[in-house]
């Protein structure tokens, strides 16, 4: 298959998507609401489909990335980050649902709250809410409260609403129910990775004259090019754990709850969009602006270079902490003098959020820059950008198709790298109070509401501990792909091995 | 030399400048005085009468660029850009919102700032240093790879679990030292040391990942197979030769940040009571006193330009092949 009919392929898929979409929404009666941060996400997923599409029909491209397909511990990060890929997507479609219509009303008002899919899949945990605080599986609520029983009044811890109340004695019948249904979770689980074992093999055995048993056993004997077990078992942990929350989390807080009652499970995983946008989009602003000004300072030279030298250590001077904060502080002075601009709550932190990302792109261009300025000089020294001179070729010409090409992979090794800084940065920056607004759900916001529960008598750990092990499972697969992308990618670094 | 220091701090003088533009137009032009003042009164039902007075006692009831009427010094001086913005460059940073003299206060916070960061920076490298040698002595072993993924592990773990979770077992479960808070002489040491730790152990990982890289590429070197060829024991060959020689770009890495430890760690002085610059700039964001941000911004830029020009030095100190104004 041509690129080109690739390309076509990818335009049919999305006109598909928006379709289905446009008609189900007129289905269900609810408007579909694209905030500034989704518009930019579905561009960011379009740019790397592309990409993708490049990469497999030129050799030069394909051959580092079969050579981080062949890596089992970054393709099993890999599975990990594509698990919280997929929830941030499915958190970032929104939607406004239509109000029911008041007596003698004709036109549809839309609720004020934008809803993400995310969020209808989550229903049964964003809509337990408790009182306030309780604890992992806890049936009783973490703060005694004045009760009536038996027409006596006293204290005591009074039962959760929405845990364990299908038990009728919660103290002998809890650990057998939570058993019981850790056990249905495993089976189901082990059952559902037999499948798609079995479907993966299917696969890879057609058109290769192998029967699904041979590929099958290959696979467990780990017998495959592409370390597929590896991935599988990973896949499998993953698996087990969402079978868990699936089952039990319908009728217990697996995580406890907030402060004001609010499931922390659901918090962790709606965090998971705010630190996605962050780590990506970030990125996504700076590289036009980053590769744009660099690869001009190495080809122009001169005082072009001299003014983007200039401009890059005068941002890079300021303490990028203070360059935010700055910046957000005037964002929020500006905000509260113009309120007007913003619908909903919603959309005001959202563009924040994409405020945010800005700024932390404007700090983190300059790096970037300079790497590529150096490069460019190198690669301008060459003989065939000579050459190319020499016939009459435009500057434009030279720096997309001589250039540009030459130096995407240092581009690559910065993308994947920073993204694990810029995540780790928003908790934070949040803490400082110039992150993302108190009402987006981030880790850095359940951290820093959370931090002083730990002087709690007995501690309120769970908060803390949800957001920590979220961040750090995303970090950590995110570290541990990118080394493997920079290694395959790292000139220098390939030539010694 | 003398003649490039000279050229360096000049060259300095245009970025110092932007820097200036740039803060000015951030705090002055997206955001009008009036603007500000209103934040600072409570957003509704304020009167021109209250953002008047409050822009009067805090010196932002002038022009922005030219004052055609002046009450002091002449059309340019009297204005918000000449008094708010020109006069960082003498040092004189004026006054925070709530009156109190901003240059006063950097003095005084400057030293629990240094108490923290320096011992911090100091036991960092050599901690750093010990543990990237150690991997790079055991290369290729279970030793190294174990380590490699330890860094990795540290890395992925975010600085506030360092801080929570050191706050929480030290102070807490064990009750070694003080949860927060400073004192000063001698007594400062039990409030000092949590800090420190936490602030060593949130730099292992990139720190001795970084520095292994660079032992590696020492250790591949031909000096390096020279020395093994002449018969030395690994053990000499890593600590006579290999130290020595990747100690050139560990230093002149570091020379660049020594500048800015007087700006202090923003979170660790903020979690654990310091009264020093990290504090007092996190306390101006909250309270959203811009005076005393502006005063931070400019005093954070001298001091990484201060850093640049001593990495260029130390460059020429510690290798002297390298000479600086002959180009």
């Amino acid at each position: 298959m041509t690129s080109l009919k690739s390309y076509l392929l990818l335009i049919m898929v999305i006109a598909l998507i928006v379709a289905a979409s446009l008609g189900i929404a007129s289905a269900t009666n609810v408007r579909i609401a694209v905030l500034w941060s989704d518009a930019l996400i579905y561009l960011l997923v379009l740019a790397i489909a592309a990409f993708a599409i490049e990469a497999t029909h030129k050799e030069h491209l394909r051959a580092p990335w079969r050579h981080v397909a062949r890596r089992p511990l970054a393709m099993s990060a890999l599975v990990v980050l594509l698990l919280y890929v997929v929830v941030g997507l499915l958190d970032s479609v929104h939607f406004r649902q239509a109000l029911e219509p008041q007596e003698g009303q004709t036109e549809i008002h839309y609720s004020g709250e934008e809803l993400s899919l995310l969020d209808v899949i989550l229903t049964p945990l964003r809509e337990q809410q408790e009182k306030t605080y309780s604890a992992p599986f806890a049936t009783h609520l973490y703060m005694k409260e004045t009760l009536e029983r038996d027409g006596i009044q006293i204290r005591d811890y009074p039962r959760l609403t929405h845990a364990g109340s299908h038990l009728d004695d919660p103290e002998k019948d809890k650990v057998a129910d939570i058993v019981l249904k850790t056990l249905l979770a495993l089976i189901e689980a082990l059952i559902l990775w037999a499948v798609i074992l079995i479907v993966l093999a299917a696969l890879l055995a057609r058109g290769k004259q192998l029967t699904t048993g041979n590929v099958v056993k290959a696979i467990l004997r780990n017998n495959t090019e592409i370390p597929w077990l590896a991935m599988l078992v990973t896949f499998g942990m993953m698996l087990l754990l969402i079978m868990f929350t699936v089952n039990l989390a319908g009728s217990y807080h697996i995580l406890g709850t907030d402060k004001v009652g609010q499931d922390v499970l659901y918090l962790a995983i709606k965090s998971i969009r705010t630190g996605l946008v962050i780590g990506t989009l970030t990125t996504l602003i700076m590289l036009p602006f980053a590769i744009m000004l660099g690869i001009m300072a190495g080809h122009f030279k001169g005082w072009v270079d001299d003014v983007i030298q200039y401009l890059y250590t005068t941002l890079n001077s300021i303490p990028g902490v203070l360059l935010i904060a700055a910046a957000i502080l005037s964002m929020q002075v500006y905000m509260a003098n113009h309120p007007e601009m913003f619908e909903t709550v919603t959309q005001r932190a959202d563009v924040r959020l994409v405020f945010l990302c800005m700024i932390l792109g404007i700090t983190s261009w300059t790096g970037l820059c300079r790497l590529l300025r150096g490069e460019t000089l190198k690669l301008s020294q060459l003989d065939y950008v000579e050459a190319a001179t020499a016939f009459g070729v435009g500057h434009f010409k030279i720096m997309t198709r001589h250039i540009l090409p030459n130096v995407m992979h240092i581009v690559l090794i910065a993308v994947v790298l920073d993204f694990s800084a810029l995540v780790l940065a928003e908790a934070v920056l949040s803490y400082v109070g110039v992150g993302v607004d108190p009402v987006t759900i981030s880790w850095g916001n359940m951290i820093n509401s959370a931090r002083l529960e730990m002087a709690r008598d007995p501690v309120v750990w769970w908060s803390l501990v949800a957001a920590f092990v979220f961040m750090f499972a995303l970090v950590l697969a995110a570290n541990l792909f990118s080394d493997a992308v920079r290694d395959a990618f790292d000139p220098r670094i390939s030539r010694t091995k | 030399m003398f003649a490039y220091i000279v050229r360096r701090i000049l060259y300095a003088v245009p970025i110092l400048i932007g820097i200036n533009v740039l803060t000015f137009s951030l705090f002055f032009i997206v955001n009008k005085p009036d603007d500000m003042a209103r934040m600072h009164l409570g957003v509704k039902r304020v009167t021109q009468d209250a953002i008047d007075s409050w822009k009067k006692d805090h010196g932002y009831n002038k022009p922005l660029f030219y004052n055609s009427n002046p009450t002091t010094g002449n059309a340019f001086t009297d204005t918000i850009f000449f008094t708010k913005s020109v006069r960082l460059f003498l040092f004189d940073f004026g006054n925070a919102d709530d009156g109190r003299n901003i240059t006063h206060d950097i003095y005084q916070r400057m030293w629990p700032s240094l108490a923290i960061a320096v011992p911090i920076f100091i036991i960092g490298i050599l901690v750093n240093i010990t543990f990237s040698m150690i991997m790079a002595f055991f290369r290729g072993s279970y030793i190294d790879v174990g380590g490699v993924v330890l860094c990795v592990v540290l890395m992925s773990i975010s600085t506030l679990f360092y801080i929570i979770g050191g706050q929480y077992v030290l102070s807490i479960i064990f009750k070694l030292v003080p949860i927060s808070g400073y004192d000063t002489g001698t007594d400062a040491f039990k409030f000092i040391l949590l800090p420190v730790i936490v602030g060593v152990i949130g730099g292992i990982g990139s720190g001795s990942r970084w520095y292994r890289t660079i032992f590696l590429e020492e250790i591949n070197k031909d000096y390096v197979r020279t020395a093994r060829a002449k018969g030395l024991s690994e053990r000499i060959v890593l600590f006579k030769h290999v130290l020595k020689n990747a100690l050139v770009p560990i230093l002149t890495g570091v020379v660049a940040v020594i500048p800015l430890l007087f700006m202090g760690s923003l979170l660790l002085e903020a979690f654990f009571g310091i009264p020093g610059l990290g504090s007092y700039t996190i306390d101006a964001i909250q309270s959203q006193d811009f005076a005393i941000v502006r005063a931070m911004v400019f005093l954070g830029s001298v001091l990484y330009i201060v850093g640049l020009i001593m990495t260029d030095i130390s460059y020429t100190i510690v290798d002297p092949r390298i000479r600086l104004g002959s180009t």
